[in-house]
């Protein structure tokens, strides 16, 4: 199976390693990824808190974009992009005058490519496929799987499970031979972007995730965004300082623990370049 | 030749003074047929009515046009008048040169012209018209009430009471609805049980009351005076006319561990189970989907511990068939699903309802609060039998909620919630309620002072503001939440949450509905004639509707509203025979083509598929025919006949010709 493939910044900067996860994982199930040429920035939440117009032009380029590079089914491995390439999409499926305008803006016209995010990929592959593709089931290993605020939200824009309770992460992780644990805060949020501005309330509601985890019984936790993986695993020692406990949780992006159960390697995922729990 | 009346009406300056009266007058007196014309000031009032008498006796009229106000306005007073006089009604017709003329044009000129028209057609019309008689149809004198609810009950016997046959069909295995299961009422606190129990038994005792517990209504046919109606009763298991109601399978039953519908999941119940002490009929019921005789061939123990001989496993659905004159659809409510999707209405994921045990909704809290509840009135929370300290109520969960699909009001938490948290502190004295609302609703009769007294004697705190998340930590649940008055966020640490959940119509409300002809709103609670003028009369003659499945409401809105169906009913019942207006429509059966095009069309389904045979009894040919009872006149199959069979008596094609060609 070939999918296009939306790194956006995070996948080509800061989280490389969940790039290099999901192209190993993929790459054992089969799925080849091909990069869309010439791919500009989604607009994150800078753009659409500053300029409503910016911030559908910016993802409806890279909808044209894979229009035109013949892309049906385009991978968007960041919670944000997704969120933000489904958003454009909805807007322009609204407003015809909308629509319009940004095919004058972009020069040409964004098409109906689905948009997958990380769990999409493996439903679109099939868990039964994934179940029999595991070579070592993760016996044993209890994970949280934790969703953050924008896989599941807005409901209306992404479409994806229940908003406030989903279970399609632990769908996958079951498939592995894991244990996903009952917990309170898979949909709360981790702080996301204030990471940069006020780190102080990046410290204080991923502390809460991860003692929540850790008091549901978790050993790790599953996250399928770039921005949650860096405040729970590269701020886990800033936090672990600031509040006088020792968590020692590992951070596993999804691909990180489907690559694991296929028999890919920690050092072939990129899991040693994670900075919190067992690499720590 | 005609002897065609025409009367000019002025309405005091509100014709007159638009439209030239008295040059109408000689206008028209100068049609072919028009045997007078006048005018007068007043033609409704008592001198108006008594010139038209004088002239039809005088000028020997055949036919009579007044052209006044609206037909909807006086149309009946002038047929009446005209009957009088010894003409039939549907020969005198209303030419509009108020409301269509003299109101709506400025210029004088113009006006009276239309007005000359306007009278014009009519004369035309009243040329065409034939005397229609009024249809009588047989009245069966017993009524029907769909639901033993206290608005069923209410209805049934204050039908029953006025010398009527009522036939009530209730769903479940006991009649007594929602209100059996609460535990005191607002606003005086007295206990549920204590006031409807009696009631109860009433129906179940009357003499003109035909009680078919654990039923269905199956199909409807007929119309209004003439309904019948066939009962689904579902197979019990159980002979009530053999069984005592002593108990004995009930307690000899192994399978004792079924969640008990009657304690909304919150108590447990035998698989052979009598829904609650006070059930009418106190007669049990086997859950088929547990029993393991039923669904194993394996126990039985239940029939050799009955002396009476009552068990019978071979028991199946019959159906029975009722004849009835009118029905009363009291349906009720159930509530919000809360936790899940539910056709279009989402869930509330947020509050982990069906998720915490501690988690319920309000029907739940009532059962433990009643003395006939599982825990015998005892407040002790689910998961681990302690007395919970702290319990937060929220209300509107579902209501007033457009990201829900529910945009209404329910109406009658705020009062029960109130009722919750001064029943909870009556309870547990060292435990303290909160409350989260969005506004507090409390109007009518003492409601205001109820909740005044649950917040100021009782201690309740009430925060405006809403819930954003409960989770469970160490075996209290977090309650995050805001204060929007005080302008912060509040975090409660609860034993119990009670979410006050939407009301929502009953299930198989729609299809029931579907089956007499009578609509649902969007939220699928059953709609009336008309919101204010005829608000327990459906769209359908003789079916009426009361409480809860109409619109949210409380035990004494739903007592008065099925007092008002009851009296509705009454009214429909007290003659032999029903009158109903002539102007409906008839086919041609000698032209009909039997292409049945009307019979889909029809949206009251009065149209008949019959057969024609000769003497010796042979098919001559088939037709549709027009039930006179159920048609109401509005012409559809008129216009998709295509061979011209069908027509409206009072709006015949021949009658709208003559008027079209009047003006050409």
């Amino acid at each position: 199976m070939n999918l296009g493939y939306y790194p956006g910044c995070s996948l080509h900067g800061t989280s490389d390693d969940y790039q290099q996860s999901l192209k190993a994982c993929f790459g054992a199930l089969g799925v080849s990824l091909t990069e869309l040429d010439d791919w500009i920035c989604c607009g994150a939440t800078a753009a659409h808190t500053l300029n409503r117009k910016l911030s559908i032009a910016l993802p409806a380029r890279n909808l044209a974009l894979a229009a035109r590079q013949g892309c049906d089914e385009l991978v968007a491995p960041c919670s944000m992009c997704s969120m933000q390439l489904k958003k454009a999409q909805r807007a322009m499926a609204q407003d015809a005058a909308l629509a319009e305008e940004m095919a004058t803006i972009v020069e040409a016209k964004p098409g109906s490519t689905r948009v997958l995010n990380l769990i999409d990929v493996f439903e679109r592959v099939g868990l039964e496929t994934v179940k029999t593709a595991v070579k070592s089931p993760l016996k044993d290993l209890k994970v949280a799987c934790y969703y953050g605020c924008l896989l599941t939200r807005p409901p209306e824009v992404v479409e994806f499970d229940d908003c406030e309770q989903p279970e399609s992460m632990e769908k996958v992780v079951e498939a592995l031979g894991a244990t996903a644990v009952a917990w309170n805060y898979k949909t709360e949020c981790c702080g996301a972007g204030m990471t940069m501005a006020n780190e102080e309330t990046v410290l204080e509601l991923s502390h809460k995730i991860l003692a929540d985890a850790a008091a549901h019984g978790a050993q790790c936790i599953a996250v399928a965004c770039p921005m949650c993986h860096v405040n729970l695993d590269m701020k886990q020692a800033a936090i672990e300082a600031r509040y006088g406990t020792k968590f020692g949780m590992t951070i596993y992006y999804l691909c990180d623990l489907v690559g694991l159960a296929l028999g890919l390697t920690p050092q072939a995922l990129g899991i040693n370049r994670h900075f919190a729990g067992r690499n720590a | 030749m005609s002897r065609i009346g025409v009367f000019v009406c002025w309405c005091g300056e509100n014709i007159a003074r638009t439209v030239d009266v008295n040059r109408v007058v000689d206008e028209v007196a100068k049609l072919p047929g028009v045997r007078c014309a006048v005018n007068y000031k007043y033609m409704c009032s008592d001198p108006g009515q008594t010139m038209i008498r004088e002239k039809i006796a005088a000028e020997k009229l055949d036919g009579v046009v007044v052209a006044s106000c609206s037909p909807h306005m006086h149309l009946k007073t002038f047929r009446k008048a005209a009957q009088t006089a010894g003409l039939n009604p549907y020969l005198l017709e209303v030419a509009n040169i108020r409301e269509q003329c003299s109101w709506v044009h400025p210029d004088r000129e113009e006006a009276t012209a239309k007005a000359i028209e306007l009278i014009r057609l009519s004369v035309a019309k009243v040329k065409n018209n034939h005397a229609l008689e009024p249809i009588k149809v047989p009245v069966t004198r017993r009524a029907l009430v769909v639901g033993g609810g206290v608005a069923g009950i209410q209805a049934a016997l204050d039908i029953a009471d006025a010398g009527y046959e009522v036939v009530m069909v209730e769903r479940e295995p006991s009649i007594g609805g929602k209100m059996a299961g609460l535990s005191e009422t607002f606003p005086t606190l007295d206990c549920s049980q204590c006031i409807l129990t009696p009631r109860m038994v009433d129906v179940g005792q009357h003499p003109r009351i035909k009680l078919y517990t654990y039923s269905e209504v199956e199909a409807v046919e007929g119309f209004v005076g003439n309904f019948e109606i066939t009962i689904r009763q579902k197979a019990r298991y159980v002979d009530i006319t053999k069984c005592t109601g002593c108990g004995e399978c009930s307690k000899a039953c192994p399978l004792k561990k079924n969640k008990s519908e009657f304690d909304f999941g919150m108590g447990t119940r035998s698989a052979i189970y009598m829904p609650f002490p006070q059930a009418v009929p106190a007669r049990p019921v086997i859950d088929k989907t547990v029993c393991a005789k039923l669904t194993r061939g394996k126990c039985g123990v239940c029939a050799t511990k009955c002396a009476a001989g009552a068990i019978n496993y071979e028991d199946k659905d019959k159906l029975v068939k009722e004849k009835v004159g009118a029905v009363v659809l009291a349906t009720g409510y159930k509530l919000y699903s809360i936790g899940k999707q539910d056709g279009p209405v989402a869930g509330y994921g947020e509050y982990g309802y069906g998720k915490y045990k501690d988690v319920i909704d309000s029907l739940q809290f009532e059962r433990l609060l009643s003395a006939s509840g599982p825990t015998n009135g005892e407040v002790k929370r689910p998961s681990d039998g302690k007395t919970p300290k702290n319990v937060v109520f929220i209300s509107c969960v579902g209501s007033r909620d457009n990201a829900k699909g529910l945009t209404y009001c329910s109406k009658i938490c705020c009062m029960y919630t109130a009722k919750h948290t001064m029943l909870y502190k009556h309870k547990v004295h060292d435990g303290q309620a909160h409350v989260f609302y969005m506004d507090i609703r409390s109007a009518g009769k003492n409601y205001d002072e109820f909740v005044r007294r649950a917040i100021e004697q009782d201690g309740a705190k009430y925060y405006r503001g809403r819930v954003s998340k409960i989770t469970e930590q160490d075996g209290k649940l977090i309650v995050r939440g805001a204060d929007t008055l005080a302008g912060e966020p509040v975090t409660i640490e609860a034993d119990l949450v009670v979410l006050a959940a939407a009301m929502r119509p009953a299930d198989g409300v729609t299809e029931l509905a579907q089956k007499l002809n009578v609509g649902c709103d969007q939220f699928g609670f059953l709609m009336e004639s008309h919101p204010k003028l005829r608000p327990v009369e459906t769209n359908t003659a003789g079916v009426y509707i009361c409480g809860a499945a109409q619109a949210p409401k409380d035990i004494p809105e739903s007592v008065a509203q099925a007092s008002a169906a009851a009296s509705k009913v009454q009214i429909t019942l007290s003659s032999t025979e029903l009158t109903r207006e002539p102007e409906i429509a008839h086919i041609d059966e000698r032209m009909c083509a039997a292409c049945f095009r009307c019979y889909e069309a029809c949206p009251y389904h009065a149209i008949e598929k019959a057969e024609v045979r000769s003497r010796k009894g042979e098919l001559v040919k088939r037709t549709a025919r027009v039930n006179a009872g159920l048609c109401m006149g509005c012409g559809t199959c008129v216009s998709v006949c295509p061979s011209k069979s069908a027509d409206l008596e009072g709006f015949t094609e021949q009658e709208t010709y003559a008027m079209i060609e009047s003006l050409l």
